[in-house]
């Protein structure tokens, strides 16, 4: 069991800021995120999309805030979680809460911030009858860990970054035989990767179809064998154990919708007025998840709501203790206590 | 004089055709101008060709042209359900021009929120 004072649920920039505010006031945190990596929607979305809103940067690549913002946080040394979605949450006699991922870890506090921007991401599935069939059972949308495919017979399906960057990897003497599979002729990726991708294919390492798509599986319990339609061709089949359809991920509300709390146009109603507080006591909402009367979602804004929202978790997990607000240029990031 | 409020058809997932009023003088996109009707489509990234979930099929062609642009193209590659007729609406400017038009919205590519595996 993990245990801490602030869970954060969603490690995007409001979940990650929230670390550095309560890091001011001493409370350790930990965040959890079903993604791999930190920096939600900017890092999985728009990492190379510049943001102009961000007070004191003209302009900053999405995937800069995040590292400036792990910059930020690391000197107050948060736990992560990470590549397990939160699933349950669960209120204890001692008055804390424990948040169990996907995965089965726990983590224990006594405060429970849910960051959770537009919800989890989860796989974006193609439309295929039996899919859920084999999904674990040869089909994955995720590689947490390529070891599994060493020396292996892959296939791989999708035209952006991850599909190609994986593809790449494992063409280059990692699996036995690799094969991408991709709808259209031109790829959503990184022109380098792109590049090499048509030159592993030129040096026999990869086979590659174009405007072809994967549309029937087929297998007794696992993953045997998948069809692939051709635009203009027949139809053919890959003898295969392991087919990874990587077509990117969208965001699902997903398992807080069924925590009970006080929801509005799956987002969490906040009381705005005081602490961004639910209507449970002791879980609070920042960013871009929470909804109140004028609420706007923007990082910005979301950074207010997480510096107001500690400070009242402070005082719930230190009720005799006075607090008083200092200020960084003063105190630097260590002159609390 | 130009047209502040324009009219325009929205087919639903459900199949019900949505009439709805669109102001030409925000410098909207049809994404947008779905959503402040109330309409379900995600807008997911805001507007940036990067999502698909503000996937439609155009049925008044004259209208709105099936011309892609990169970004928008690239995306749709990847998308499920694609038709020739198929744009991402946040690429659609919502100007005078597009009195009268009729758009379907697409299925959405990840089944509902139900049947997610908790």
């Amino acid at each position: 069991m993990i245990t801490t004072d602030i869970i954060i649920i969603g490690a995007g920039p409001v979940g990650l800021f929230t670390v550095f505010e309560a890091g001011l006031l001493k409370m350790r945190c930990h965040l959890i995120d079903a993604l791999p990596i930190p920096g939600g929607q900017c890092a999985e979305i728009y990492p190379k999309k510049p943001i102009y809103d961000i007070p004191g940067y003209p302009e900053i690549l999405a995937g800069e805030l995040v590292d400036n913002l792990m910059k930020q946080i690391e000197p107050f040394k948060p736990g992560f979680t990470l590549g397990e979605p939160a699933v349950s949450l669960d209120k204890t006699d001692d008055d804390q809460f424990i948040v169990t991922t996907k995965q089965g870890t726990q983590h224990k506090a006594p405060i429970v911030a849910i960051a959770g921007g537009l919800g989890v991401f989860v796989p974006r599935r193609p439309s295929i009858d039996n899919l859920r069939d084999f999904e674990e059972k040869g089909v994955n949308y995720f590689i947490k860990d390529p070891e599994p495919y060493r020396n292996k017979k892959v296939v791989i399906s999708g035209g952006g970054d991850s599909a190609l960057d994986w593809a790449i990897f494992m063409a280059e003497d990692f699996a036995s035989d690799v094969t991408l599979i991709h709808r259209s002729q031109s790829f959503r990726a990184h022109p380098d990767s792109v590049q090499k991708a048509f030159d592993l294919a030129e040096a026999g390492k990869l086979k590659m179809f174009l405007h072809s798509e994967v549309h029937k599986l087929s297998g007794n319990g696992s993953l045997d064998a998948v069809t692939v339609k051709q635009k203009e061709k027949e139809d053919f089949q890959i003898e295969t154990k392991h087919w990874l359809p990587l077509f990117g991920l969208t965001p699902k509300l997903g398992p807080i919708a069924k925590w009970g709390l006080e929801l509005e146009k799956n987002a969490i109603v906040v009381n705005n007025a005081l602490d961004y507080s639910t209507n449970i006591p002791g879980v609070f909402a920042v960013g871009d998840i929470n909804t109140y009367p004028g609420k706007l979602k923007l990082i910005l804004c979301g950074f207010h709501e997480a510096t107001i929202m500690v400070q009242h978790a402070f005082k719930k997990i230190y009720p005799d203790k006075r607090n008083v607000l200092k200020y960084t240029t003063v105190n630097g990031v260590n002159g609390f206590e | 004089m130009s047209k502040e409020i324009i009219a325009i058809t929205v087919i639903d997932r459900a199949g019900t055709e949505q009439a709805i009023d669109l102001p030409t003088d925000m410098n909207l996109n049809l994404m947008e101008g779905c959503r402040i009707n109330e309409l379900p489509v995600e807008g997911t990234c805001g507007g940036m060709a990067l999502c698909a979930s503000c996937h439609v099929y155009v049925h008044t062609e004259d209208i709105i042209p099936l011309e892609r642009g990169d970004d928008e193209q690239a995306m749709l590659d990847d998308t499920e359900n694609v038709k020739p007729n198929s744009r991402l609406c946040c690429q659609i400017r919502i100007t005078e021009n597009l009195e009268g038009a009729i758009v379907e919205l697409a299925p959405e590519t990840n089944g509902g929120e139900e049947d997610e595996d908790w």
